[in-house]
């Protein structure tokens, strides 16, 4: 089966649409040019899953941010949902972060209603939408809790429930596992997908976990190293209706493989070894 | 239980080094225990003491309020501006460390004998570590919670109010604590100095007429109430820093 695919068609209905994206900003300190993204075109179908996979510093997260409109690129333009983003995160765009971003005055049901209540949802929607979110997440249990009585990893569920209570139509995840333990990254992976299915949203997802890619992911995006490029875009071929059985897949294997093909070079350029 | 056995013990050995030390001095120069408690009760049950009293606190009680409101508002400003804050952080510094007593002569040829010079010498005290804290406390804010505000699309008045300031809070209480007592320092300096009614002014007399057991006794009285009140913001101050 051949695993490489272009890119949507022209004429397809696109979700988001990133063209000639290049970022470079000045180093703090040294105070030199750092080119983080070079020319990065990027096109989504409407609840396509899609992921970047590339070695540590080679400007997903800034690619990310790009998109979510908190940083302007110096170069190029995204467009959600026909919309061009400037500058403002667009409505209905959901961004869970690398870092622990949970709020720490707030108790961990309050963290996951904080947005619902700022838009001024009514007090049953609201509750009816927390509890079922801190379920899909697993943290029923602690809702009254404190950000700072949970582990790393239950602090990123809670952002990552923060998030998804405000049903965004594009989900922007920026390494939202990391944090996570292998067999809590492989069941939150699933959860994901089946929330994918049944919101029908979008998703971009930032990672530096070869299988974590080829289990969610419709299509992937491998990138260089700094600056940052799309060196090679893989179709998984799943069918929509997939879970983390998909690793016994043989084709599983095989896609692991290509990404490392491609990713081999770069991640030892990353580091500063000599391909 | 302990505690209180421990605060006793402290009490009465403060006390003992009190009487000890006036057996030596003698009444020219301390006021014994006894005599002080009972220029204590005598004070209490004085209606000019009491009218002193409330001079000094509706001049420390308006000092707190410039202290704290001004405090607060021009330290998230300069909290929110990155520029602005580096720009004015070495000037609050140098401000907060020059001995503010210089300046109470300019205060008193602005503001004239009275309410006005005592609030504004306790306000100077008490808002330089407000505005310092609030500064701090604003700018250390990690950048994610700030990027999480954005992506929740918060306007920026709903940022300030739901995620600046109670991410900034147990600074800003810290700098509050401190400009209470702050403030309350500087209002009494001012009534000593200068001034024709108030706790301060009451001290400055008793002094002057030679009367030791009422100094002794104000002295213990502002004594009591600074303890206890600083005993009191601390407490709220370590709940906020432990997280509630």
């Amino acid at each position: 089966m051949d695993v490489r695919s272009q890119a949507p068609p022209i004429d397809a209905p696109v979700a988001l649409d990133v063209s000639g994206v290049s970022h470079t900003f000045v180093a703090q300190g040294s105070g030199a040019q750092v080119c983080a993204l070079d020319g990065i075109d990027l096109r989504l179908a409407p609840g396509e899953f899609f992921s970047v996979i590339g070695p540590s510093g080679c400007g997903k997260s800034t690619l990310l941010e790009i998109v979510a409109g908190l940083t302007r690129p110096t170069e190029g333009r995204v467009v959600f949902d026909g919309r061009e983003v400037l500058g403002e995160v667009p409505d209905g765009v959901g961004m869970v972060f690398q870092e622990d971003a949970s709020f720490p005055w707030l108790s961990v049901w309050d963290n996951v209603a904080f947005g619902l209540r700022r838009r001024g949802a009514d007090a049953a929607e609201i509750k009816r939408r927390v509890d079922y979110a801190l379920r899909f997440v697993g943290l029923a249990d602690f809702a009254r809790h404190h950000p700072r009585q949970l582990s790393g990893g239950m602090r990123q569920r809670v952002c990552i429930a923060r998030t998804l209570v405000l049903e965004p139509r594009l989900i922007l995840l920026d390494e939202p596992f990391g944090a996570l333990d292998q067999q809590t990254r492989l069941v939150m992976g699933e959860e994901l997908l089946r929330l994918w299915r049944e919101t029908g949203a979008t998703v971009l997802l930032i990672t530096h976990g070869l299988d974590e890619a080829a289990m969610l992911s419709d299509r992937i995006g491998v990138m260089s190293a700094r600056p940052g490029r799309f060196i090679a875009t893989l179709a998984t071929g799943w069918p929509r209706e997939r879970d983390s059985q998909v690793v016994n897949e043989p084709h599983f294997g095989a896609l692991t493989g290509e990404m490392w093909t491609h990713l081999r070079a770069e991640s030892m350029r990353s580091i500063g070894i000599p391909p | 239980m302990n505690r209180r056995f421990d605060g006793a013990l402290f009490t009465l050995a403060v006390l003992l080094l009190w009487e000890l030390l006036y057996r030596v001095v003698g009444s020219a120069g301390l006021s014994s225990p006894l005599t002080t408690f009972a220029a204590v009760v005598h004070l209490l049950s004085s209606g000019a003491f009491w009218k002193n009293v409330s001079a000094t606190a509706d001049a420390f009680a308006l000092a707190v309020v410039f202290s704290l409101a001004g405090g607060l508002a021009i330290g998230l400003l300069l909290g929110l501006s990155r520029f602005a804050g580096d720009v004015f952080d070495p000037i609050l510094n140098a401000l907060t460390a020059i001995p503010k007593i210089t300046l109470y002569p300019v205060i008193l040829l602005f503001f004239g004998l009275g309410m006005e010079a005592k609030v504004a010498f306790g306000t100077i005290h008490g808002i330089f570590p407000v505005i310092i804290l609030t500064m701090n406390g604003v700018r250390n804010i990690s950048p994610v919670v700030r990027k999480a505000a954005r992506a929740m699309r918060l306007t920026p008045a709903q940022t300030i109010r739901t995620v600046l300031l109670p991410a900034a809070l147990p600074e800003i209480v810290s700098g509050m604590r401190i400009g209470v007592s702050l403030a309350l320092l500087g209002t009494l300096i001012g009534e000593l100095f200068a001034s024709d009614r108030g706790i301060g002014f009451m001290l400055i007399q008793s002094v002057e007429h030679s009367d030791v057991p009422t100094t002794m006794a104000i002295t213990v009285l502002l004594f009591a109430v600074a303890v206890v009140g600083g005993m009191a913001m601390l407490r709220v101050d370590r709940r906020l820093h432990q997280g509630g």
